[in-house]
């Protein structure tokens, strides 16, 4: 209702103006001065409401506004009419009413210092003294926008045509603060207008005309000739003690913000501490960290923007400035939020990062800072705080880009005590990203030890809580990240890469059944990577007792596995137990060897009851031990016969047959004269196609159903028999291959075997070999058979 | 209406002109009827000279016991109207009885008039000057004709002019502390001041000045007093807090002022006023009043 009504008078006073312009116009068109006069003063009566809110106010007056225009036009003319503009000037002083009389009086104002007749410096001060008579609130105000309006570009200047000296430029500084300083005070006073009932509403509608009073800041900031000295010894002392003394929070608020935003970067550098001195005077409700966040802020870009700004920095010791400030601050503000002095230390940072990047001592000294207020909050809870605390930690990473830096700080996990786990988790996975993304070597133990004690929410698992709600895919994403950082840690002196080792093995272990699946693989390469390097380098410098020998790493590797055997992963266990034996057979410990092979034998017999795992494992076991070189002859017996023992009693007889004829190059090691055991290699592969037969009779038997299994695993066969003979073994005869051969023909012959392209590549292969020069084709000879087409 | 008027007018008609009638400076004053009339404007010790013509209709004879001209100053109290009292009076014979025949020309001359005090048109109160041509006839009764002229006198500035600096107040409630330049203005003046807030309780709306004159007619039990107020000039809007000092500036040109007269010819006086109001929220009004002296002061173009 209250609104309608607005609407209502708004529109009647608009409806006034328009007819008293109409009338003015007239008067204007038939240059008749007095009636020109008479009805812009009626015009302007209507300003002088109080009904409207301040909202349809401005309305009314930007209506009125657009008139003047016109009159100013006219007055201008008026006095190459030979009207003389001081006369002028008196008659609109004539008006009754004190605000059409004053704006008027702006009107022509503005036209006399243009007119170069008398001092501008006289008329600014007449006309920003004279304004003091209105003192309603928003009639005021806007009544000395518009003055500021009319006048800001006739202020004089350097260089000005006016008056050039600098005795004017002072007075124009002077009329503006003034102007600023009185606008100030009536839009304060605004508050205490009207009803305490409607004070929320008031104070939304004091908001909104804020503009008004920082556009004299605007202005100022504009005005030529306002230097460092003139800022920093009149215009800032002048605007601060206004605002410190003007007790408002919201006039506080917004204009050290407009100080901070209108004025040039390097002034505020020069007048920190005069600004940051005002900040602990300002009301206890002003939100101080916005402002300084702002101030940090706007410095920060200019710091990087130009070089050439960072001595000035130096010079007037900035960021000991701010820090102490902030300190102040935090002190005053008993219940500042945790996130606001959290939001208070990111853009001292972030100001810090920019402005001194090779001073971590004082980053450490803002973490610290932090840290010490933190202290006083305890663990964080609210997500805002969080949010901002992960921005805040996030800086310094995001600044140099490299976790090396970081972990000098030591204030840094400081600060991470102080998030909750899943901040902590986000904090850890945003620094193990930093080092993957940036490619970052970490090269010694101890930063080692320093980055997983920092990245420790996704090492392992926090006390107490409970990890259902973990979404598997995101949880092997994470430890996924984990383990590409173990490659990340990297040293070129051995000693210093087991150290890492030995510190990566500490902190990895403790991550508990979920995540050592994830994690010990890459810890395992990473050794064995190093065993590699050790093992082709020279003799080891140290001596036996270093810990870098191969040995102990395989020691400890040894131990690492086994955490993996607890926690069910046994395939993962099996499969790190042969590539350790490998290594161990590179370095040439037959004992570690033979000890790795007896473990894996022992989880596959234990552990692996899944028969497709089985083969697998079995594969690779096989695989594994055919490569084994340094074993005795006794060891590899055992460990080959085992082998084979297992193949025998695989499930599948396919599996089976495979099996076994895989075990056959157990006893054929090319480069090894020692290990060429022709007849067990053939033994091997007449088990295996006993145990095809038999595989053929089953399907026979069960005809219809599945046929082509046998065919296949013939020609695999024919495979193996061809690759011992090209070998040389001797015991494979002609006469084994061939009735291999013809079995596979009948076979075809009876069933669609689905086996065609494999019997036909493996024929051309025999055909090509044939057909080569030297000692293959004699092998080939032996085999000579006519095979249908 | 025409032949009624014919029937009784004058046998003859008087017409008078000043000397320097062309250039003379006219200034306009308000007849009893409301009309406005351009009369000749003179000051103290001006000679007054002209001419006086008389014309006879169509040639008739006009016979006369003589023709005299008046220079009167004349105070006319509206409460005992038609009775003047003259307070000048100077007279000049022009003719010995006779008779008149056709146009008839009489210079005229007051050198030197003592004119001590100024045309004034008040409310209750009038003062006049007349010029009184009289055809002296004795049995159709006088022929007379009259011509206002309007006197003003200049002064100098006054040597102390003081100003005038005040502290008022209701306790508790408004002190305020005011100041006026000057205390005597001449009517072109500007009233320059300040107006001080020394304590604010009160909601103020806005502040007037107000330009009082106070006419006061007649003595001791019959006196008559009668204030008008010619000027209301708004000199702040809104309320004021503590400390405030609202600038004062106030052209006296636009207003019909006259110097202040003090007991003229003991028969009246003239005296204005400032009178500073603060109007409350609810329209309650806190004045102050001070006596400020008018002069006019010589011009320095004429």
């Amino acid at each position: 209702m209250i609104a309608e009504d607005d609407e209502k008078w708004l529109a009647a006073a608009n409806a006034a103006v328009k007819q008293n312009a109409f009338y003015m116009q007239r008067a204007i068109d038939s240059n008749n001065l007095k009636d020109a006069l008479k009805f812009s003063a009626q015009m302007l009566s209507e300003l002088r409401t109080s009904k409207l809110s301040p909202h349809k106010y401005y309305e009314l007056y930007m209506r009125v506004f657009n008139e003047l225009g016109t009159l100013e036009i006219f007055f201008k003319e008026e006095t190459g009419r030979g009207c003389s503009i001081a006369e002028l000037y008196e008659l609109v002083q004539h008006a009754g009413n004190i605000l059409p009389r004053l704006y008027l009086l702006c009107t022509i104002g503005s036209v006399y210092i243009k007119s170069k007749d008398v001092t501008t410096t006289d008329i600014l001060k007449d006309l920003v003294e004279m304004c003091r008579a209105v003192q309603h609130p928003l009639r005021g105000l806007f009544l000395r926008s518009y003055l500021a309006q009319v006048t800001r570009d006739k202020l004089p200047s350097i260089g000005s045509e006016l008056e050039g000296d600098g005795d004017a430029q002072m007075n124009a500084l002077e009329f503006v603060l003034q102007n600023f300083t009185e606008m100030n005070k009536l839009w304060v006073r605004m508050q205490h207008q009207g009803s305490s009932r409607e004070k929320e509403k008031r104070e939304k509608e004091r908001n909104e005309l804020r503009d008004l009073v920082g556009k004299n800041l605007h202005v100022l900031s504009q005005l030529e000739g306002v230097d460092l000295g003139i800022y920093r010894d009149t215009v800032l002392p002048r605007i601060l003690e206004q605002v410190v003394n003007c007790k408002d929070e919201l006039a506080q608020c917004y204009l050290m913000d407009c100080i901070i935003q209108v004025f040039p970067d390097d002034f505020h550098l020069q007048t920190l501490d005069v600004l940051l001195g005002v900040c602990p005077q300002l009301q206890p409700s002003v939100d101080i960290k916005t402002v300084l966040s702002g101030l940090m802020e706007r410095l920060s870009n200019y710091a990087a923007s130009s070089v050439e700004a960072l001595p000035n920095f130096l010079q007037v010791e900035a960021f000991s400035k701010f820090n102490y400030a902030i300190g102040k601050v935090v002190e005053a503000q008993v219940d500042l939020p945790a996130a606001g002095s959290v939001t208070l230390y990111l853009f001292l940072l972030k100001f810090t990062l920019h402005v001194y990047s090779d001073r971590l001592d004082y980053v450490d000294q803002v973490l610290g800072s932090c840290v010490t207020q933190l202290s006083a909050t305890g663990k964080l809870c609210d997500d805002k705080a969080a949010k901002q605390i992960v921005a805040f930690l996030r800086a310094p990473l995001e600044k140099y880009n490299n976790v090396v830096t970081i972990l000098k700080l030591t204030n840094y996990p400081r600060v991470m005590e102080y998030l909750d786990h899943e901040t902590n988790k986000t904090m850890a996975i945003i620094i193990v990203q930093s080092v993957l993304k940036n490619n970052t070597h970490i090269s010694t133990a101890d930063e080692v030890d320093a980055l997983f004690e920092l990245a420790k929410g996704l090492i392992k698992d926090f006390d107490g809580t409970i990890d259902n709600e973990i979404d598997e895919e995101d949880f092997q994403e994470e430890q996924n990240f984990v383990a590409r950082l173990v490659h990340n840690l990297y040293n070129d002196d051995p000693e210093e890469m087991s150290k890492i080792i030995f510190t990566v093995r500490k902190h990895i272990l403790t991550g508990g059944p979920k995540r050592l699946p994830l994690t010990i693989p890459a810890l395992v390469f990473s050794a064995l990577k190093l065993i590699r390097r050790l093992r082709g380098g020279d003799e080891n410098p140290f001596g036996d007792d270093a810990s870098a020998t191969p040995k102990r790493i395989l020691q400890l590797l040894s131990e690492t596995v086994e955490a993996l055997s607890d926690v069910s992963a046994p395939d993962l266990a099996l499969r790190l137990y042969l590539q350790c034996a490998q290594a161990a057979n590179d370095c040439e410990l037959e004992t570690v060897t033979y000890e790795f092979f007896t473990k894996a034998y022992l989880l596959y017999e234990e552990e692996i009851s899944d028969s497709k795992a089985q083969v697998t494992a079995l594969r690779l076991i096989i695989g594994t031990l055919q490569r084994m070189r340094v074993l005795s002859v006794e060891n590899r017996d055992i460990l080959t016969h085992k082998a084979t023992g297992y193949s025998a009693r695989l499930l599948r007889k396919p599996d089976q047959c495979r099996a076994v004829y895989e075990c056959a190059h157990l006893f054929w090691a090319d480069e090894c004269e020692n290990l060429k055991d022709g007849e067990r290699v053939v033994l091997c592969l007449i088990r295996a196609q006993r145990i095809a037969d038999a595989v053929q009779n089953m399907t026979n038997a069960s005809r219809g159903t599945s046929s082509t299994g046998s065919v296949a695993l013939y020609v695999e066969l024919l495979n193996k028999y061809l690759y011992f003979l090209e070998k040389g073994n001797t015991k494979v005869t002609g006469d084994t291959i061939k009735s291999l051969a013809e079995l596979i023909r009948s076979e075809t012959k009876k069933v669609e075997s689905g086996a065609e392209s494999f019997i036909n590549s493996t024929l051309r292969y025999i055909e090509f070999q044939r057909q080569q020069d030297g000692g293959m084709s004699e092998k080939y000879e032996k085999i000579k058979m006519e095979w249908f087409e | 209406m025409n032949f009624l008027l014919g029937a009784f007018k004058p046998a003859c008609n008087i017409s008078i002109t000043f000397t320097d009638g062309k250039n003379r400076k006219q200034v306009p004053i308000k007849k009893d009827n409301g009309q406005i009339l351009m009369n000749p404007l003179f000051q103290s010790q001006e000679t007054i000279a002209g001419k006086i013509h008389i014309d006879s209709y169509q040639g008739k004879k006009v016979e006369h016991n003589g023709v005299k001209v008046e220079l009167l100053g004349q105070i006319e109290m509206y409460f005992d109207r038609g009775n003047f009292y003259d307070f000048t009076s100077l007279v000049r014979e022009l003719d010995v009885p006779g008779e008149i025949y056709e146009r008839k020309t009489y210079p005229f001359e007051f050198s030197s008039v003592e004119m001590p005090y100024e045309t004034y048109n008040g409310v209750n109160v009038r003062l006049r000057y007349v010029l009184k041509v009289t055809v002296t006839r004795g049995y159709a009764g006088s022929i007379v004709e009259y011509q206002d002229f309007v006197v003003r006198n200049y002064v100098p500035p006054p040597p102390i002019n003081n100003s005038i600096k005040m502290e008022v107040g209701i306790e508790d409630c408004l002190h305020i502390e005011f100041e006026y330049n000057k205390s005597k203005y001449h009517l072109k003046d500007v009233i320059l001041g300040k107006i001080y807030f020394l304590l604010v309780r009160i909601k103020i709306k806005n502040m007037d000045l107000e330009i009082r004159r106070r006419e006061s007619t007649g003595a001791g039990a019959n006196t008559h007093v009668e204030t008008e107020t010619l000027a209301k000039f708004e000199l702040m809007d809104g309320a004021p807090v503590r400390g405030e000092s609202i600038p004062v500036r106030v052209f006296l040109t636009p207003y019909d002022l006259t110097p202040t007269h003090t007991n003229i010819n003991n028969k009246f006086s003239v005296k204005y006023y400032l009178n500073l109001v603060l109007v409350d929220e609810e329209d309650r009004r806190y004045f102050k009043q001070q006596e400020i002296t008018l002069y006019r002061l010589k011009e320095e173009t004429s």
